[in-house]
């Protein structure tokens, strides 16, 4: 009893020292998907004899997905690195795996997952200077070099170009999301380094989210049917109003965003989730697949679920770097 | 030993096959969880079977028994300990089969008993690692057969796994992440005849190659049916 008494105590201390708003944000979260999987527990009652399971087995995941996330986030920046690291690590084995196709390129692929380890080293070092030219300058001229060395010249430079997109989407883009953490507690922050993280990742996907809804509800005109047939100018224009004034009105809880630079973020990164989603739509049209995997039940892969994000998380990043913070 | 045998399984083949393969299985349902049960698939690299021990439900796993060749995996008293205990290996004295077979010895006796015990055995029925060039299916032995024949109430269950090739060809030391797909079908029934059986299972494993994911170097792309 006493035992049990005392890690109840070491849990509220621990929670207690978070910042209040990212509690409430994290527990928003939860009441969300409560809400979900009632509706979809509900569903199948009301609607005999049409399956739900994919219903069920996509809200289930979203529970794994919001755990670990959440369990990251409250465990402080060397946790979030490490849960990045291997999302990174994740969506770049699916990303090479499908597009790089030359039997030669196989101690590239190799090299590739070293350039990971050391662009999240620099994250971990806090080196932000090291880490912003390591994969755009570095890797972009060392990885060609070393495929010039293998010396298979046949379809060379898409190869080469495949590698660079890859890197950059995979691990600079999502590395930003880990390097947020980094942000001291000296400067302003309404909830702490964990509120910014907490918050791109909210809006990311709440948008993704957004835009389905709309578009399942009122979609009648499809916006890009050669690139993905199932997105609707109803579902991105709606998803795009939702999460603008998600944005607006929540953001000031959760970052040291205002005014012009608050409006900037509110306006673009619904479209930037938008323009990931049908990028990564074109490749894998490209490629011949569907989904990049099915490291996730109901949702496929890891890049098919952070694709908006690869493209959301330097923006919001850049964003909040002019506009926010001190450290970047 | 059968406790460790599970244990080692369960925490270090199953997550070394998830990071170096993402361990995707396309009909999980489809796999037999108690024997006795066979199970045919490709063979390309040691990380198919790795792979099968991996994607294998752990209340099944300690059934699950690869058929492998007796003179690679037992000439060595280490590796032959870690085959036999850990792997789990029901021996094939393939190199002396033609010979051994005149004399009357039973070459498949090892898988026959392991069936007649109640597991599930895995074979490879090409016989050996494809050379690397590329993801074609070789020739099927039909070893395969005499056992189904042996075992005709005995589900076989055709398997493709595609990508093992290129995490770990045959020749290279180095195992580089990549993901791999293992998509199991339905059961091939014993025809009666070993020659139709195995034209049937034939069939049955291209046919779970031609719905494989692209997880192939563009030159092994024409081999595809």
């Amino acid at each position: 009893m006493d035992v049990f008494g005392d890690w109840v105590g070491r849990a509220q201390a621990f929670l207690a020292a978070k910042p209040p708003a990212l509690l409430a944000g994290l527990a928003g979260v939860v009441i969300l998907l409560g809400v979900a999987s009632a509706i979809a527990a509900v569903l199948p009652l009301l609607k005999p004899g049409k399956s739900f399971e994919e219903l069920r087995l996509r809200i289930a995941s979203w529970w794994g997905m919001v755990a670990l996330l959440a369990g990251a986030l409250l465990l402080g920046w060397q946790a979030t690195t490490a849960v990045f690291a291997f999302i990174s690590f994740l969506a770049l084995r699916e990303f090479l795996s499908l597009a790089v196709r030359r039997r030669e390129d196989r101690p590239a692929i190799l090299a590739a997952y070293g350039c990971l380890i050391a662009a999240y080293g620099f994250i971990v070092a806090d080196r932000y200077m090291f880490y912003i030219v390591f994969i755009p300058v570095w890797v972009f001229l060392g990885l060609p070099a070393l495929m010039a060395l293998i010396g298979q010249t046949r379809g060379y430079l898409a190869s080469a170009a495949t590698f660079h997109w890859g890197l950059v989407t995979c691990v600079y883009n999502l590395g930003v999301v880990a390097f947020l953490m980094r942000v001291p507690d000296s400067e302003p922050l309404p909830a702490g380094a964990a509120g910014l993280v907490f918050f791109l990742l909210l809006a990311t996907e709440f948008n993704d989210v957004a835009q389905y809804c709309w578009g399942k509800l009122v979609g009648r005109h499809k916006i890009l049917p050669k690139v993905s047939p199932n997105k609707t100018w109803e579902g991105f224009i709606g998803g795009w109003i939702t999460t603008a004034a998600l944005i607006w009105f929540l953001g000031p809880v959760f970052t040291p965003l205002k005014g012009t630079g608050l409006a900037l973020v509110a306006f673009v990164l619904p479209v930037a989730g938008f323009a990931g989603d049908v990028t990564m739509s074109a490749i894998k049209r490209d490629i011949g697949v569907k989904d990049t995997s099915h490291a996730i039940p109901g949702h496929g892969g890891v890049l098919d679920r952070a694709d908006s994000l690869t493209f959301t998380a330097p923006l919001y990043f850049h964003l909040l770097a002019l506009f926010g913070l001190q450290k970047f | 030993m059968r406790l460790l045998r599970f244990l080692l399984l369960l925490l270090v083949a199953r997550p070394l096959a998830v990071l170096m393969t993402g361990a995707d299985v396309i009909g999980r349902e489809r796999l037999p969880l108690k024997g006795p049960a066979i199970i045919a698939a490709n063979h390309a690299s040691h990380v198919d079977t790795l792979l099968m021990l991996a994607v294998f439900p752990s209340r099944a796993v300690s059934k699950l028994r690869p058929a492998a060749a007796a003179d690679y995996f037992l000439k060595d008293p280490v590796i032959g300990w870690f085959s036999r205990h850990v792997i789990g290996i029901v021996p094939v004295a393939r190199s002396k089969a033609g010979r051994r077979a005149a004399e009357g010895e039973d070459v498949l006796a090892p898988a026959r008993a392991a069936l007649a015990a109640g597991e599930i055995v895995l074979v490879f029925p090409e016989g050996t690692r494809g050379d690397g060039a590329g993801d074609a299916m070789g020739q099927l032995k039909g070893g395969v057969a005499r056992l189904a024949e042996a075992f005709p109430d005995a589900p076989v269950i055709p398997v493709w796994i595609q990508g093992a090739g290129r995490v770990l060809p045959k020749g290279a030391s180095v195992p580089v992440p990549l993901n791999c797909a293992v998509l199991v079908g339905e059961p091939v029934a014993w025809t009666g005849k070993r020659t139709s059986f195995m034209d049937a299972l034939r069939e049955a494993m291209l046919a779970l190659k031609a719905q494989a994911p692209p997880l192939r170097w563009s030159e092994d792309e024409a081999e595809a049916p």
